[in-house]
This record gives structure tokens, sequence and C-alpha cells, in this order.
């Protein structure tokens, strides 16, 4: 059933039950293929009545799609989260402190761990940032951490992110099909649930109100900020204001009025305390960034310093989920915690050292080469899976701007059993857990988002690319 | 409540009404069609013309035919106001202010579109227009008894009904424009076939023709036809009837606020003038010049309170 060179999540290598699918597997073997298949197509009209979709860019007509569901779930037991949950729990903190020790006192360049010039010539590093104290400490409220697992206790951080991680709706959506389609799949398993999500992100927010918000103690006004209907994400941010109960609002419905950012209702403006805003750093503000936006609002950033608004995540954050600082992340753990890291780095290329370069040159077809600034699998080179073709255009890239790339091995992901025209057959997965920070603590909701890449043997999950998503349950000891 | 939301909300639930009001048209025109009385040709031009599309329809098809009207009406792209544009509209509405609506109504708005894109993805055939048009406002009665049965009674409610009524008075008010003639008292002799089947096609257009036989004998004639459509306010798709609701919920939005708002001063105002007479007097005055006094001042209506909610700006 499985292809022995990989792990499987149900099988292992070795085609033996693995035990958090014990009891999926004892419902599993009862069950006929074309029921299943019944509730696949059940599943789908589901996501379609609800709106479940995700806008496609680069098309004339923006157009909305699904992204396909598996009902096969990713199932990781109690011991098992526990352990991953610690060491995310960690990264995070050290992700935090690192954003604090870069735009103060820079204490990790001066230590010689990282060298100044990722950071003085990185685009992702804001200068505006310098010296501001972002409200109860807090840079990323929210993080998703992608994982990839390469065998038994072997897991890997492929990379974080620190800016704006999308895709928590389908982490919830998909629970909330699960349960309406398998009902009795959830009275035989212990899952912990996912939920409290929504309410857990507004009472974080909620938690960083700036030093000049709300005035008359009373509840802060927390909303989402959105590009509009036409960004690929937009189901996500109206889902998030409609289940957190704040508003969504665009760059035209704010203006700055008397050094608070407000928004227009029908009875006049009303001052915003915490805006989670799912809008570019570039974007959020012409004045400050680039001048040609649309999406923010002018004179946000100047509020910000001065303590009218908290902005969530922080400008600013995008220079710790950089891909070539990623390749320090293992150094910024020790160096912010005094502790080793939890989670394994994937050994990284940073294809601006000329060694590393000559490295990455000679062995393309067996690599996998991103872009610094790259994200949802556009930019990349998978080497095994590209034709020759393929590599030569990339290798004219890569020479030109070496900079711009950092590869790392081709992992052997593990996989899931998933529906296909021909049945079940392994397909290799991630895992993106969503992580809230807040001045108090840091809230690791258990399991994430599962992709899933859908073509045979690929090893892109990126929705844009083809992947999928399956329910993410994480078994109570 | 943002600006935006009440907008989007509005437009959302004036679409929706125009695509139900449209869907009931389509019948009426055809209903006459096929009872072959009188020039059918020009029913469907003043179908065209109560629907507010005529002058789209010339430019674009030029020839009047049957096929060609009852396409334009229903399945248009080049149409903003065609079935299938006003639900597409409503439902872009509806995506933009999801977060103001309750999951049920969302869904149900969402799948009026989805099965309006597939019903009407191809021509209609005759045999068809019937069952598809039911399922249409089937659709639309769905998001309007959602509405109804799961939305709070708040701003965001008083703003989805103010759409509403506008919407529907302004309907009803193009459909009198466009028959007005056949209404004059003196203008034909009274009772003959012709008549009888404008009256019941003017009645079947605001979905009346029961209530109205319910309620008078059989002899009754344009007098008491014009008295239901404009003055009684047991018609739910009445002039008095939808300018009362657009003064309930203007007056709740204002609750507790002081000062009366222009837009209820407006409709303060469309009501003493306008909607207190009796029948006599409309006729009196010119029933033209009454229909179209009132299709001005309910655009005014919208205009005012777009200005006083903060749609735009």
């Amino acid at each position: 059933m499985t292809d022995t060179k990989f792990f499987d999540e149900m099988w292992g290598f070795e085609e033996n039950l693995r035990e958090p699918y014990e009891k999926f597997h004892d419902w599993f073997k009862q069950e006929d293929m074309s029921r299943l298949r019944a509730k696949q197509r059940e599943a789908e009209d589901l996501f379609r009545l609800t709106g479940i979709t995700f806008n496609v860019y680069g098309r004339a007509e923006a157009e909305e799609r699904l992204i396909p569901f598996d009902i096969i779930p990713r199932i990781i037991s109690g011991t098992e989260w526990f352990r991953l949950s610690r060491g995310i729990e960690q990264r995070v903190r050290a992700i935090n402190a690192f954003l604090h020790d870069i735009y103060h006192k820079q204490e990790i360049i001066k230590a010689g761990r990282i060298p100044a010039e990722m950071i003085a010539a990185n685009e992702a590093f804001l200068p505006q940032m310098i010296g501001v104290e972002p409200p109860g400490g807090v840079y990323t409220h929210i993080v998703g951490i992608d994982l990839v697992r390469t065998g038994a206790g072997e897991f890997y951080v492929l990379e974080d992110n620190a800016r704006t991680p999308s895709g928590v709706s389908y982490m919830l959506e998909n629970r909330e099909t699960m349960l309406q389609m398998f009902p009795e799949l959830f009275s035989r398993n212990r899952v912990q649930p996912v939920q409290n999500y929504p309410t857990s992100l507004r009472r974080s927010l909620g938690a960083t109100v700036p030093v000049n918000g709300t005035a008359n103690d009373g509840e802060p006004v927390v909303a989402v900020l959105t590009p509009g209907i036409f960004n690929s994400a937009y189901f996500e941010h109206a889902f998030l204001a409609d289940q957190m109960g704040v508003e969504l609002v665009e760059g035209h419905d704010l203006r700055v009025v008397d050094g608070r950012v407000a928004m227009r209702t029908i009875r006049g403006y009303t001052p915003i305390d915490v805006l989670y805003r799912r809008v570019d750093d570039d974007f959020l503000d012409p004045l400050n960034f680039r001048p040609d936006s649309q999406l923010g609002v002018p004179g946000i950033m100047d509020v910000y310093r001065a303590g009218g608004i908290t902005i969530a995540n922080a400008p600013g954050t995008g220079i710790a989920d950089d891909k070539a600082i990623y390749s320090y992340m293992p150094d910024i753990v020790e160096f912010y915690t005094g502790e080793r890291p939890l989670l394994n780095n994937v050994p990284t290329w940073r294809c601006s050292n000329p060694d590393d370069l000559a490295y990455v040159l000679d062995n393309l077809s067996e690599l996998v080469v991103k872009e610094v600034h790259g994200s949802g699998g556009y930019g990349m080179l998978v080497g095994p899976a590209a034709t020759k073709k393929d590599i030569a255009e990339f290798r004219k890239k890569l020479e030109a701007r070496p900079s711009n790339y950092i590869a790392q091995p081709t992992l052997s992901l593990s996989t899931v059993p998933t529906f296909t025209r021909a049945g079940l057959s392994p397909r290799h997965v991630d895992l993106r857990p969503f992580v809230l920070v807040s001045p108090n603590d840091i809230n690791v909701t258990p399991g994430g988002l599962t992709r899933v890449a859908l073509k045979k043997g690929s090893l892109v999950v990126n929705s844009s690319q083809g992947g999928g998503t399956k329910d993410t349950w994480v078994l109570e000891e | 409540m943002l600006g935006k939301t009440a907008n989007g909300l509005f437009w959302m639930y004036r679409y929706l009404e125009r695509a139900e009001n449209t869907a009931r048209l389509i019948e009426t025109g055809q209903r006459i069609a096929l009872t072959r009385l009188g020039d059918s040709d020009e029913e469907w031009r003043s179908v065209l013309l109560s629907a507010g599309v005529w002058p789209g329809y010339e430019q674009y098809k030029g020839e009047l035919t049957k096929e060609g009207a009852i396409d334009w009406l229903l399945r248009s792209k080049n149409n903003p106001s065609s079935v299938r544009a006003c639900i597409g509209t409503a439902r872009m509405n509806a995506r933009l202010v999801r977060t103001a609506l309750t999951g049920e109504v969302w869904e149900s708005v969402n799948a009026a579109y989805m099965n309006a894109e597939k019903i009407l993805a191809r021509q209609v055939s005759e045999r068809d227009l019937p069952g598809c048009l039911r399922t249409l406002r089937q659709h639309t009665a769905l998001v309007r008894g959602m509405t109804h049965g799961t939305m709070l009674r708040e701003a965001n409610y008083e703003f989805s009904r103010l759409g509403t009524f506008l919407e529907r008075a302004d309907n009803t008010g193009r459909i009198l424009d466009v028959k007005y003639y056949v209404l004059l008292p003196s203008a034909r002799a009274v009772g003959s076939a012709l008549d009888n089947v404008q009256w019941e096609s003017i009645l079947r257009s605001v979905a009346a023709r029961g209530g109205f036989r319910m309620g008078h004998s059989s002899d009754a004639g344009p007098r008491e036809i014009t008295h239901f459509l404009i003055l009684d306010q047991r018609l739910p798709r009445s002039l008095a009837f939808c300018a009362h609701r657009l003064q309930d919920n203007l007056k709740r939005l204002n609750s507790g606020r002081g000062k009366p708002t222009d837009s209820m001063k407006l409709v303060d105002m469309l009501l003493r003038k306008y909607l207190t007479h009796e029948v006599e007097a409309i006729f009196e005055y010119g029933l033209h010049e009454f229909i179209q006094e009132i299709l001005g001042l309910l655009g005014d209506l919208t205009a005012q309170i777009q200005i006083d909610y903060r749609f735009y700006e």
C-alpha cells in the first residue's frame, strides 16, 4: 500500500499500523469505498456552499476555486504533539526575542553569531522599526511554523511564517466538515479540539492594547484589515473577522483622526486599538512605504510609533522568516533561550556564500532551491522532479543573483493515505501548526493545517500548485 | 457598523429583490403572450420598460422578439439587471459583507448563486421556463426567510430591509408608470377582454392577483387596482406599505439618537404628501405625474440614506 522509501503516517516504513491510527483503522476496515467516495463528494459540496474558496492570482477574471479536501485525516499522538509543541514554543519565543534585539541593541550581531550584512542589506528589515517598542512587547502575534517529517521521530522545520501566515480557516473548516460527515469517528477517538482558535486569537490580540488606546477602559476595538475581495485569502479574512466578532476593514474604510486610526462607521469615525492586518508591510502605509499603495492607511506608521494603535503582526517581522535568516535559526534559538533547539533545522546552503554556491551549482538535480523572499511554492526548483531544461534555466537565474537563493537537500516528506481515482494512495504532506503570542503566554493550537501534494510523487504542497488539505488530529493522551 | 457594510447590505438586498421582481415580470409577460390577446411584442416592450432595461435591449439586441426579451431579462451578461446578473451582484455584495450576515443567510445566497449559474448557463427553453422561474423565486424567498429567521434586529437588519423596500417600491412604481394608461378610468370601454388581461398582468407582476380577488367584487376595475397598488397597506408590494416600512426602519435606526435624519424627513414627506389621499385625488392630479414624482423621491431617498449613513465617505 505504501511506497517503502517514505515514512507513512499510518503505516510507518514497514506496513505496521501505527498506534495513533489504530481506532481509525478499525473504523476504516468496516467502510466501503463507494460510501467514502460519496462522502468525499459531499465534503466538496459542503465547502462550495460555505464558500471556502481562494482566488487565483494572474487570471483575467478572478476565479474562485476550492482547495481540494481529503477525508483521510492526519493523526498525531498526544505524546508526539507534546514534544513538537514544546519545540514550537521555544522557536517562537526565540523569534520574538530576535526581532526585539534586531530592532534595538543588535546584540546577536555584536556577538558575531549573525553577520551584520544579513540584516542591513536585507529588504525585509524595516529601518522605520528601529527603537520602536511594540505594545505588550509582542512582534509576532500569529506565527505558522511549517514542519515536515521524514521518519518516526524526525521532524524538521521547513520554514517559519512570521509575517501574515494563512491557512488557519482551512484548519477550522476541515474539522467542522469532518465533524458533520463522520461524527462516529469523533466518538471513537478523543481528538483535541481546535475550535477555540478564534476566541483565543481575539483574546490574545486584545491583550496588546497600545499605550494610547481605548481611553475609557472598555473592550479593546479589534479589526481585521484585508486587501479586499479579490485577494486570494479574502475568504479567510472574512472568516476570521466573523468568528472573532470584529469588523473586517479595507484601507478606504480607515483614516487617521486625532492621532488614532479610525474606521468609518454609519455614525462617524471609531478608533481602532488593534489591527490584525493581512496586508503586507510594503502596502501598509503609502506615506511611509510604497507610495502607490491603495490598500493601506496613510500615516498609520506614525500613529503606530506614537502608541496609538497595535499592528499585528508588527511591521518588519519578515526579517525573522526570511529564508536566508532561516539557516541561522539554531544559533538564534540558542542565543536567546540558552537552550539547545528542540526542533531540527533543514541543512541549508546559502548561495550568497561562494563555496555553498559552487556546491549547489554542482548538485542542482539533487537539491531544492528557493528564493529568499519567495512564498507559495513559486520561483523554486525541486531538483529531482525537474527536467534538464528547467535546471538549465534555473542555473542562469541562480548565477545572475546568487544571494537571492538558498538550497536544501530534497527531504523525504512523510506520506498519508489519500483518496485518488485508483483508491487510497500515499501522498506527501507537511504540517503548519498555528501559534498565538500574547504578552502572557504562547498558545499552540493542537494540530494545524496538513497540506498534501495530490500529484503522485510531488513534494510541493502549496494550494497554488495543486496541493490539498486534510484534517489534522492530535489525540488526547 | 461600517458605512461600507451598510452599503453592501443595502445593495445586496436591492439586487435580490430586483432579481425576484424581474423573474415575476417575465412570468407575467409569458402568460400574456400565451393568452394571445393584444399585441404580444408590445407586451414584451412594456415588460422591458417596467424592468427599466429597454434602452439596453434596443442597443444590444435591436429587434424585439419574445426569445430575445426573455433571454435579456433572465440571463444576459450585458444587462446588469438580468436575474442572473442581479443574483451575481447580490452574492458579490454578500461576500463583501460576509461578517454582517449569519452563516445561514450567506449559505442561502451562495446556493442561490450556484444554482442560478447552473440553470442559466444556457438559454432556457420555453418548456423549462416556468420551472426555472419558480426555482429562482424560491431561492430569493429562502434568503429572505433566513434573513427574517436568523438576523439580529439591529442596524444590519434595518439596512437589509431598506434595500428591499426601496427596490420593491421602485419596481411597483415602474410597473404603474408603464401601464398607467391602462388604468385611466376613461381610456377604454371598461370590462373589455383586453382590459381584463392588462389589469390581470399588472396584478400578477406584483403577486397580488389572489389578494385582490379576495377583497374586491368581480366588477372591480382600474380605480380599485390603482388604490390597491398605491394606497392599500395590506398589500406588501404597494407603495404605501413599502413607504411605511421604510419609515419604520429609518426610525429604528435613529432611535435614541435625537433629531430626525434627513432621510427620515424625506420619507415622512413622501407619505404625507403622496400616500394619504383618496385614489380620486390621484387621478385628478394625474396618475402619470404622480408616479413620476414618487419615483424621483425614491431616488432622492436612496441618495440621502447613503449620505446619512456614510456609505462612501
